[in-house]
């Protein structure tokens, strides 16, 4: 990085230091924050979609549609949610394959699952065994985002659910009294009074998912714990310029402060748009800021 | 080899009996359902003791950040804090790390290096956090008409700490307790995934699982049985957590008594 890098050997102190944080690996880690970043920027949205989708279905006049709506929120209670990480990634990846198997090689005559083994055919593989380095990184990076997005999706609906199912009930017989159909009472009125019910519920989800992110590293991404464990130990002089005994210690007491951070400034955030959302409801924190104003 | 000698040599494997050997290929389902359920040894232990001593030092650090005293009240907020905002499993691993370099200077430390008291240790300041925070909630809503009433008796000090404030807070946290509860069982999971080491194979339910996915490749039958001891599990605590409930409520008419409702998971 600098030029005072070329022979790490010869310098000491804070000199030392400048070079050993700016080396190509560190550049790397400080990447990955981005990593961590980016899956919050994809995986919220995405799982609040599939919440609104669930729990649009829970609340369903359809029987079947119900079901799936209810079975899919219910489905994430009672088990450790790890379990569900590490299911997802194999499942979907199989699941995948399995489709693109049968849609590419139609006739292929071999079992699929031979003993411990899953084989697809060459051309139905995900990624394909030719592709380059960075497809197979994107590849394993999505599959992480759906099973983020499927896992904290369920937690969503649930949250969703009740919210909906908090919004004053004269408030859809108004709707329904002037006339309005069942999707425009749905659209018009309960989607946008729903929010300030939800609104702990998401925050609270919201710190969860910031504090699930490390997971990442069970999924085989290239994330912040992957590189804190690989930078902090020890490195000898023989295969590194800059050896150091175990640093674990304070590479992850980094992480925690990172961590750390971004929660309280969610949680900042969250107060924000809490007292924007309750300005003119019917609530508790509408009225005080009602009285509050007067 | 019959399901009842796979029994046999693998339901205490996690604690070190049985057969050292892990079955390497023909995986059944008896072995399937043995190991992990041998596994869930360990997740009971953390959960029990965690839990245990945690539920003492939850109610001191609520009593502490409830406290006008700021050299109380601050220590307690911070440890509060710190355990809350951050993930789990960063906190293992960072602990892990501590403990490594403390065994070094003070070689009197090395337990702590092992799962059975590093990992405990961690989960038992996380839990107490978590549940500290419970318990202020529960201590800011006790009614005040209660307080007056102690005090109108002249039931002062340590006397309305035990008759009054703690039978009320308890009462007032028990259902998000319970929840609390659940998740520290879900959270025990994480232990053999976090970097403390697993020794002679002897891991967690979570660990055996995903020793049968790695090997068969086939994730539709490990988990699912994992699922089934947790949700196990998760009904075991429920139905003792009621109980208490029950008995916390006992002086409460029919219809004011607060029911325990079991919500969503919640991952830290």
């Amino acid at each position: 990085m600098f030029s005072y890098c070329t022979d790490p050997s010869t310098l000491d102190g804070l000199k030392w230091l400048s070079c050993y944080l700016t080396t190509g690996k560190h550049m790397s880690f400080y990447a990955s924050f981005g990593t961590v970043l980016a899956l919050l920027a994809i995986t919220a949205p995405v799982a609040l979609l599939f919440g609104f989708a669930g729990a649009s279905a829970a609340r369903a006049r359809i029987a079947p549609i119900r079901w799936l709506g209810k079975s899919y929120t219910a489905i994430v209670r009672g088990v450790p949610d790890i379990a569900f990480f590490l299911f997802f990634v194999i499942a979907l990846d199989q699941a995948f394959e399995w489709m693109r198997h049968k849609v590419k090689c139609p006739d292929w005559d071999q079992p699929i699952r031979q003993g411990s083994d899953f084989i697809v055919c060459d051309a139905a593989k995900l990624p394909l065994s030719s592709s380059p380095q960075w497809i197979h990184e994107a590849y394993g990076f999505s599959l992480a985002v759906l099973t983020f997005a499927i896992v904290f999706g369920a937690f969503a609906a649930n949250v969703l659910y009740g919210a909906m199912r908090a919004v004053p009930r004269a408030q859809l017989e108004t709707a329904e009294a002037y006339g309005m159909s069942h999707r425009q009472t749905f659209w018009r009125i309960l989607v946008p009074q729903m929010w300030t019910y939800a609104l702990p519920g998401l925050s609270n989800l919201w710190m969860i998912l910031i504090k699930a992110t490390p997971l990442l590293f069970l999924l085989g991404v290239e994330d912040v714990v992957y590189w804190a464990r690989e930078l902090g130990a020890t490195k000898t002089a023989k295969f590194s310029d800059y050896p150091h005994g175990n640093w674990h210690m304070q590479y992850f007491f980094g992480l925690l402060v990172f961590y750390l951070a971004f929660t309280s400034l969610s949680e900042r955030v969250f107060k924000r748009i809490s007292a924007r959302l309750s300005h003119g409801q019917a609530t508790a924190a509408g009225e005080a800021q009602r009285k509050a104003a007067q | 080899m019959s399901c009842t000698e796979t029994i046999q040599n693998f339901a205490f494997r996690s604690i070190g009996y049985g057969e050292r050997m892990l079955p390497r290929t023909d995986f059944t389902l008896c072995e399937h359902f043995t190991l992990i359920g041998s596994g869930m040894i360990w997740n009971i232990y953390y959960g029990l003791v965690a839990i245990l001593f945690g539920f003492f030092a939850a109610t001191g650090l609520a009593m502490a950040k409830n406290s006008e005293n700021k050299w109380l009240r601050k220590p307690a907020e911070f440890f509060i804090y710190v355990f809350r905002g951050s993930p789990l499993f960063i906190q293992f691993f960072f602990a892990y790390a501590v403990f490594l370099s403390l065994k070094q200077s003070v070689p009197a430390l090395q337990p702590l290096t092992a799962s059975w008291l590093g990992a405990t240790l961690v989960l038992f300041c996380n839990t107490s956090a978590y549940s500290a925070e419970i318990f202020y909630g529960a201590l800011r809503s006790i009614p005040k008409g209660d307080l007056e009433a102690a005090d109108a008796y002249g039931i002062m000090g340590w006397t309305r700490f035990k008759r009054i404030t703690w039978p009320t807070m308890l009462r007032l946290a028990w259902p998000s307790y319970t929840n609390e509860a659940i998740f520290l069982f879900h959270a025990t999971a994480l232990v053999s995934f976090s970097s403390f080491p697993v020794w002679q194979q002897r891991g967690d339910a979570l660990y055996y699982a995903s020793y049968f996915a790695d090997k068969t490749f086939n994730p539709f039958v490990p988990y699912p049985i994992l699922a089934f001891y947790f949700i196990l599990l998760t009904l075991v605590v429920i139905t003792i957590f009621g109980a208490a409930n029950k008995h916390l409520n006992r002086h409460l008419p029919q219809e004011r008594r607060k029911k325990v409702r079991v919500k969503f998971n919640i991952f830290r």
